[in-house]
């Protein structure tokens, strides 16, 4: 009966996901992941008489990285630390909200962040800060089940928005600061079993072991040279931003983090498959297919931890199922998503950990010693915010840092379970105008996570654009330019409408063609998610976060 | 309280900066600033007077805000707190230790720094208010910053000119800025914002408005000026 009622739901989601434009049903729109909307009823002519429609403001402090989800005329968002809330997506009114009491202190790198939702059928999915995978029922809060995922003592969480492919809820482990073995995992969306599970690390005896390279003679722990014979064990590979998939291959794509520690490849030497990379998994069975290393042996702390868009472009004359990737590196990648071919890479930021690519697409790479800066900085070329791919523009759009570095140091850190595993750190550096080799002294560099209201920093430490890029060339199309940084990502939308903002608080909407800016306001704190549009009683919202408050905005009646 | 700087044990000093290096510097920065609106090295903390606080901020963490709990040890602990409060005395520059009395006569009277500077009420409003400037700042900074200002100047105070659409120009010092607006201070300490799109011209200079005192003041002077300045704590 449980069943029945249970496949019955699942038609009727997959229904949803094929046909209502009107809802947004999981973290990126869609499974191809281009947060893009065939919503247009919001356009380029009347995007000026934009209102304010609704506020909600999370009761809790702390930056809100979540993106919402909604169905049905009812919106589904997170808050910290684990709180799920129903509201009415026309108004904002509440119509129930489930807290989970997280068990242990959670061990997380950059606060109590939750980036969403997945939802199948009656069922809304959600990770928790101390690495448990609960459901809970979408129409009354009631949790369904629960499944521990990871020991959080350990430094396991969940932070990233789960995954919903058929049956199965698919997520990934954050702790890639903590000495994490990472991992990709499916459960089953009705009972809670996990499925299978792949180590984005493998294990002895296991293909891609061996770029954990054996320690040299004389490298004890307490000497600077010190390698760890055990690397692998914690070697991070974190995930914490939801991936994609692909019917026609059934795969399912997922970047991975730093490897760990941090900063200190000399205590892990070789490549650390697979840390900083994509890896296809069979969804079926969590095998691997293939992968791709964007930054092997990552000692800059670059992850991949962003979101693989799922693309059929026209590439040197011919059409290729494509995965654009714009990288913390720096670099955009254009894969062949069937294969995992490297078919493009090239900077769209100023790059200089790396001088170019070999035949086979590997970095060569070209460290900076030591008191000079790395390019992009430690927040990268771009970050975890979600890029938008328009179809109808055939535009790849993501938010950039342009023009800032950064002085990494390392040094060696023994694993110690439950403590901070960082090996090493960073300095701002901010070029003197004298001589941009060297940085002015007690300069503010661009703070990591948050920023206060004003901008010290300034123009001087970098600072960010949203970039239209082709992705057939890697070309920038178009560059909006913004005095700070930004770490909000795009949706797109069938009118040619870009939504974004920035650190600085302004919520922006650009022309998708153009990079026009046809409409902002101040929302008077850092919007840090990604913006996403949705219909509910026949008209079309846009729903940004900024601060502590959710603002959904909406044509006047 | 606050324990002088010179009360903490060398050896604790440097085992606390290693472990700052381990486990703080990826989000604080090695400079101590890499959190906005958090300074570690002003010796000023938002939520910590004492050491026993201080340890008790990095046993506890601000789980909400994005700073975990961590699990250090009693000796682990009383490192940090020895390198927190010693994070403004390692750059100490090359002058000898002057005396702070007579760094305000040269502050007051040769150096005429008043003249930009207002330090506790007295003094111009073209620079920056210094009442405090002795929490933030190393003493080789200030040292420094006298004979080369251009090669410290902070990019935030980087003087401005801006001249409206109707003719009126104005300069100044940068508050702040984003991609559609700017606000300073004009030289009486007006706070004045634009709007960019609003504006015929907008520069941000890179040379400061100050001039070196290399040469014009003795060596003695420069240390005592730079012992006066580390002894601007604020009125409170």
């Amino acid at each position: 009966m449980m069943l029945r009622r249970y496949l019955l739901a699942t038609a009727l989601a997959a229904g949803w996901m094929a046909a209502q434009s009107a809802n947004w049903t999981t973290y990126n729109g869609d499974h191809a992941s281009h947060r893009y909307s065939t919503l247009a009823k919001i356009t380029p002519a009347n995007v000026k008489n934009l209102a304010l429609s609704w506020v909600y403001q999370s009761p809790v402090a702390g930056s809100w990285e979540a993106t919402p989800l909604v169905l049905d005329g009812v919106m589904y968002i997170t808050q910290r630390p684990n709180d799920v809330v129903a509201l009415d997506a026309a108004t904002g009114r509440v119509f129930w909200s489930y807290r989970y009491n997280n068990q242990e202190d959670p061990r997380v790198c950059c606060g109590a962040n939750n980036r969403g939702l997945g939802v199948l059928g009656d069922s809304l999915f959600m990770g928790t800060l101390d690495a448990s995978l609960v459901a809970i029922d979408r129409h009354n809060g009631h949790l369904l089940w629960k499944t521990r995922v990871a020991e959080a003592k350990a430094g396991y969480s969940i932070t990233v928005a789960p995954l919903v492919v058929k049956d199965k809820v698919i997520v990934g482990v954050g702790g890639g600061e903590w000495g994490v073995r990472g991992f990709i995992a499916a459960y089953s969306a009705e009972t809670g079993k996990e499925l299978w599970r792949f180590y984005t690390v493998p294990g002895p005896g296991e293909p891609g072991h061996e770029t954990w390279l054996p320690c040299p003679p004389d490298s004890p722990s307490g000497s600077k040279d010190y390698c760890d014979p055990d690397a692998w064990k914690h070697g991070g590979g974190s995930v914490w931003v939801t991936g994609s998939y692909d019917p026609a291959t059934n795969l399912t794509y997922w970047g991975t983090g730093n490897a760990g520690p941090d900063y200190n490849p000399t205590q892990r030497p070789g490549d650390n498959l697979y840390t900083a990379s994509v890896v296809a998994l069979d969804t079926d069975t969590g095998k691997l297919r293939w992968h791709y290393q964007f930054t092997p042996g990552d000692r800059y702390d670059y992850d991949a931890v962003q979101v693989p868009v799922l693309a059929d472009i026209q590439f040197q004359g011919k059409p290729v199922k494509a995965m654009l990737w714009a990288n913390r590196n720096g670099n955009f990648y254009v894969l062949d998503r069937t294969t995992g071919k490297f078919l493009l890479g090239k900077p769209f930021v100023k790059v200089n950990w790396m001088s170019g690519f070999d035949a086979n697409g590997r970095p060569i790479q070209t460290p900076q010693p030591q008191g000079l800066p790395t390019y992009p900085g430690l927040q990268g070329g771009t970050n975890w915010y979600s890029p938008s791919f328009s179809p109808r523009t055939g535009l790849m759009y993501f938010s950039i840092w342009e023009e800032q570095g950064i002085l990494f140091t390392q040094i060696p850190v023994v694993y110690k379970e439950g403590t901070g595993f960082g090996g090493g750190g960073f300095g701002p550096f901010v070029p003197s105008v004298d001589d941009p080799k060297k940085g002015i002294p007690n300069a503010a560099g661009v703070p990591n996570l948050r920023r206060g209201p004003i901008n010290d920093w300034t123009e001087a430490a970098g600072h960010g654009a949203m970039v239209a890029l082709d992705p057939a060339t890697g070309e920038a199309k178009w560059k909006f330019k913004m005095t700070d940084v930004t770490d909000v990502g795009a949706v797109t939308t069938a009118s040619d409408l870009l939504f974004t903002g920035g650190r600085e608080g302004y919520m922006q909407v650009l022309n998708a063609r153009t990079g026009e800016l046809l409409w902002k306001r101040n929302l008077g704190a850092q919007m840090l998610n990604s913006p996403m549009t949705f219909e509910a009683g026949g008209k079309q919202y846009v729903a940004v976060m900024a601060g502590l408050s959710l603002f959904v905005f909406g044509l006047p009646e | 309280m606050q324990e002088h700087p010179e009360a903490y044990p060398r050896a604790d000093i440097e085992y606390g900066a290693r472990l700052y290096a381990e486990q703080c510097d990826r989000c604080h920065g090695a400079n101590g600033a890499g959190v906005s609106g958090v300074n570690l090295a002003s010796g000023r903390f938002r939520s910590a007077t004492t050491d026993g606080q201080l340890k008790m901020v990095i046993t506890n963490g601000f789980p909400t805000a994005g700073m975990p709990p961590f699990r250090f040890d009693n000796a682990d602990l009383t490192g940090l707190v020895a390198w927190l409060r010693n994070m403004n005395s390692i750059d100490r520059g090359a002058l000898k230790p002057g005396d702070a009395d007579r760094g305000r006569a040269v502050f007051e009277g040769r150096g005429a720094c008043q003249s930009c500077h207002r330090v506790k009420g007295k003094g111009s409003r073209k620079g920056p208010d210094l009442s405090d400037i002795g929490t933030l700042r190393s003493a080789g900074y200030f040292e420094r910053v006298l004979v080369d200002p251009n090669g410290q100047l902070l990019p935030i105070n980087r003087p401005v000119h801006v001249v409206t659409r109707e003719g009126k120009a104005v300069d100044g010092r940068r508050l702040n800025e984003d991609t559609y607006t700017v606000q300073m201070t004009d030289g009486e300490g007006h706070l004045q914002s634009f709007s960019k799109a609003n504006l015929k011209e907008f520069k941000v200079s890179t040379k400061s408005a100050m001039t070196s005192y290399k040469g014009e003041l003795k060596p003695d002077e420069l240390a005592d000026l730079v012992a006066y300045m580390l002894s601007l704590k604020g009125n409170l």
